[in-house]
């Protein structure tokens, strides 16, 4: 072997074994908490409400409160992610206000959450009133998820084949007609996989939550969108670091932890799946 | 019909221009709120509504700076002569103290005779210092109030100290932040450079397709776990472990924070990179393949050269990663507010004083305008890393 083959030989070792270890980093972590979370996880569990201390029964209240704030910020983000993206895709060229918008929509993504968290209680829970409430951390966090879904959804626009806009156009079609009726069915695939892997996003997020509607204990489940609600990921965090017992809810962490890696695994694995029936659908 | 569809389309795109204006209004309207609340850190007195600090009326001293004040109550000052007056021991009156000075049959049993004896304690006291609420100041006063200097922006990037609810005046210093978000994040680059940017070369130039398309979707699945599931993992893993390894008292260190957050911004790198190396043009690779060069050559040779700035760009957006990261820091780095001066201790960071604090600051307070002014620093930190990244990107394209 000459001198050239051998430190190719020896690079490319380094760089598998490395992403090997990087694999091995992820699979550490999430096999840690499942076998550890998997032991908790039962019906009484899942349906039950937080007791005696939060140290047994369930995280019911906190699964219910992760569902309210998933479908609040995805009610208002899904549309308006979407149609942002189509708007900068399909009618603005490589103009000045495409870059200007683009250079906003980087800037906010770049945004930390715990400065949309310290944004949304200024905005939604003081300046417009809405208190700590299911309304203000969902509009929090819709806001935050907004530059992933634009994002998806320009890709997934991009990568549509100008042949077929031309082609319709070509037909006497117009422009709004060209997207709804055929831009739009080819990357909807890709489009409804960026939203489902802001789902994830959004359900694991705590800090923009922290002031915004986040509750340390409620075991009651809420009755309107003014009203405060646990949730998933701060459930997690109250349990390992403030709880009154720490030892004693140590399990009830662990599940916690479950039931969150699980939400996320299933999100992406949703998302895998119908990217791949509903492309091999639409193929042409 | 024409005419009606025409006013359609046009209404339609009407709508969807506004809805890509949301993302620049927001990042406008974040920026007014945090400078809103964060600013009137900078425009009012630091001290505790509704109280003042008095002396008497031969007193020459007009204004005194928190620092100086602090030093006084902490009789680390004990003469007016040190902090611009005349030479005479400071004597110091609180409202604590009134008991030790007067019965409480002389103050009257809803304290209604206690302005009449401010008036007599400062007139028997020339070097007397009070510090006492405004409404027991008598009408006819024997003595004139001090200024106290606002709050610098100076003082609050630079304090050494972070005592935000600390009587009778608080300090907003955020070095130990600052120092402490830049270890944190630098260790995590440490950590995260050779493992990621070694991944992103395996699955763009090593793996074939069949491994490249089960290693990348595990990489960016490390990106979907919640942070607190990796604060979580830290504080029940990584903290122990370091305690057991470095024999420490406390295991919540800036390595452990940085361990955690190098985990954490892995994916960011790899993705990003991969993509940079990705874009380098086969021609270009074939021929320097034709020319006889092994692949590790043309890698180091071609690739990487041409993938140069996108690569940067990958390593300072997985910096802004690390410093916006809020809650696993949080969980494991301790918190301490000192400044850090080795990985084997606890430090607190930009993002984590403020989900830990912001919860039990009274609204409107000098606190909570206090830690949104950390929002707005933090903010600047991501705009500068954002403008960097810009800046790559368009010399790259020209």
């Amino acid at each position: 072997m000459t001198r050239k083959q051998l430190s190719q030989r020896i690079a490319f070792s380094t760089f598998t074994l490395i992403s090997l270890v990087v694999v091995a980093i992820l699979f550490v972590i999430l096999g840690f908490i499942i076998v550890r979370g998997a032991s908790v996880i039962s019906w009484e569990f899942i349906t039950g409400k937080p007791e005696e201390g939060m140290t047994k029964g369930g995280i019911l209240p906190a699964i219910v409160g992760t569902g309210c704030l998933i479908v609040g910020s995805m009610i208002f983000a899904f549309p308006v992610g979407v149609l942002s993206g189509i708007y900068m895709n399909e009618y603005l060229g490589q103009n000045r206000l495409r870059r200007f918008i683009n250079f906003m929509t980087n800037n906010l993504a770049g945004v930390p959450s715990i400065v949309f968290g310290l944004f949304g209680m200024a905005l939604f829970v003081n300046y417009l009133g809405f208190g700590d409430s299911i309304i203000a951390g969902s509009m929090t966090l819709g806001l935050l998820s907004l530059p992933v879904i634009i994002r998806t959804t320009e890709e997934a626009l991009k990568s549509v084949d100008d042949s077929l806009r031309t082609g319709s156009l070509a037909l006497g079609a117009t422009k709004l007609q060209t997207i709804r009726r055929v831009v739009l069915p080819v990357a909807f695939p890709n489009i409804i996989t960026g939203l489902i892997l802001s789902i994830g996003r959004v359900s694991g997020e705590t800090a923009p939550i922290l002031f915004t509607v986040a509750a340390y204990f409620l075991p009651n489940l809420p009755q309107s969108m003014y009203d405060q609600v646990m949730a998933l990921p701060y459930h997690l965090y109250v349990l390992a670091t403030s709880g009154t017992n720490m030892e004693e809810s140590r399990p009830m962490a662990y599940g916690t932890a479950f039931v969150l890696i699980v939400l996320v695994l299933l999100v992406n694995l949703l998302a895998n799946l119908l990217r791949k029936t509903l492309s091999k659908r639409v193929k042409m | 019909m024409k005419r009606f569809r025409r006013i359609l389309e046009k209404f339609i795109e009407g709508i969807l221009l506004s809805s890509s204006t949301i993302t620049s209004l927001t990042v406008i309207l974040i920026i007014l709120f945090l400078f809103r609340e964060g600013l009137g850190l900078f425009n009012r007195s630091p001290l505790e509504h509704n109280f003042i600090i008095a002396v008497s009326k031969q007193n020459p001293v007009q204004d005194l700076s928190s620092d100086q004040l602090k030093a006084i109550f902490n009789q680390d000052i004990t003469n007016w002569s040190k902090v611009g007056g005349v030479k005479d021991s400071i004597i110091l009156f609180t409202i604590n103290d009134i008991t030790n000075y007067f019965s409480e049959e002389e103050l009257g049993a809803s304290l209604e005779n206690l302005p009449q004896k401010l008036n007599e304690f400062i007139e028997a006291n020339p070097g007397a210092l009070m510090h006492v609420s405004e409404k027991y100041l008598p009408k006819k006063f024997n003595g004139h109030t001090i200024h106290v200097k606002n709050i610098s922006v100076g003082d609050f990037l630079f304090g050494k100290q972070w005592y935000p609810t600390s009587e009778p005046i608080p300090s907003f210093g955020i070095w130990p932040m600052i120092i402490g978000t830049f270890l944190v994040t630098f260790g995590a680059l440490l950590i995260a450079l050779p493992l990621g940017l070694a991944t992103a070369l395996f699955l763009a130039e090593v793996a074939d397709i069949r491994l490249r398309n089960l290693v990348k979707p595990l990489v960016e699945l490390l990106a979907g776990i919640p942070s607190v599931v990796y604060g979580f993992f830290g504080l029940i893993v990584i903290v122990p472990l370091i305690q057991g390894l470095f024999k420490l008292d406390v295991g919540e260190t800036v390595l452990a924070g940085s361990i955690v957050l190098g985990i954490m911004a892995l994916p960011t790198i790899v993705t990003i990179a991969e993509d940079a190396l990705r874009t380098t043009p086969l021609s270009l690779k074939e021929a320097s393949l034709a020319l006889g060069a092994t692949r590790w050559q043309t890698l180091r040779k071609v690739t990487i050269p041409y993938a140069k700035s996108g690569i940067s760009a990958a390593v300072i957006l997985g910096i802004g990663r690390a410093i916006g990261e809020t809650m696993a820091v949080l969980m494991v780095t301790g918190n301490a507010s000192n400044v850090p001066h080795s990985f084997l201790v606890p430090a607190r960071t930009l993002p984590a004083t403020i989900a830990a604090e912001l919860g039990e600051a009274p609204y409107g307070g000098l606190h909570f305008k206090a830690l949104f002014a950390l929002g707005i620093v933090l903010f600047l930190f991501t705009i500068i890393i954002n403008l960097t990244v810009a800046y790559i990107r368009n010399r790259e394209k020209k």
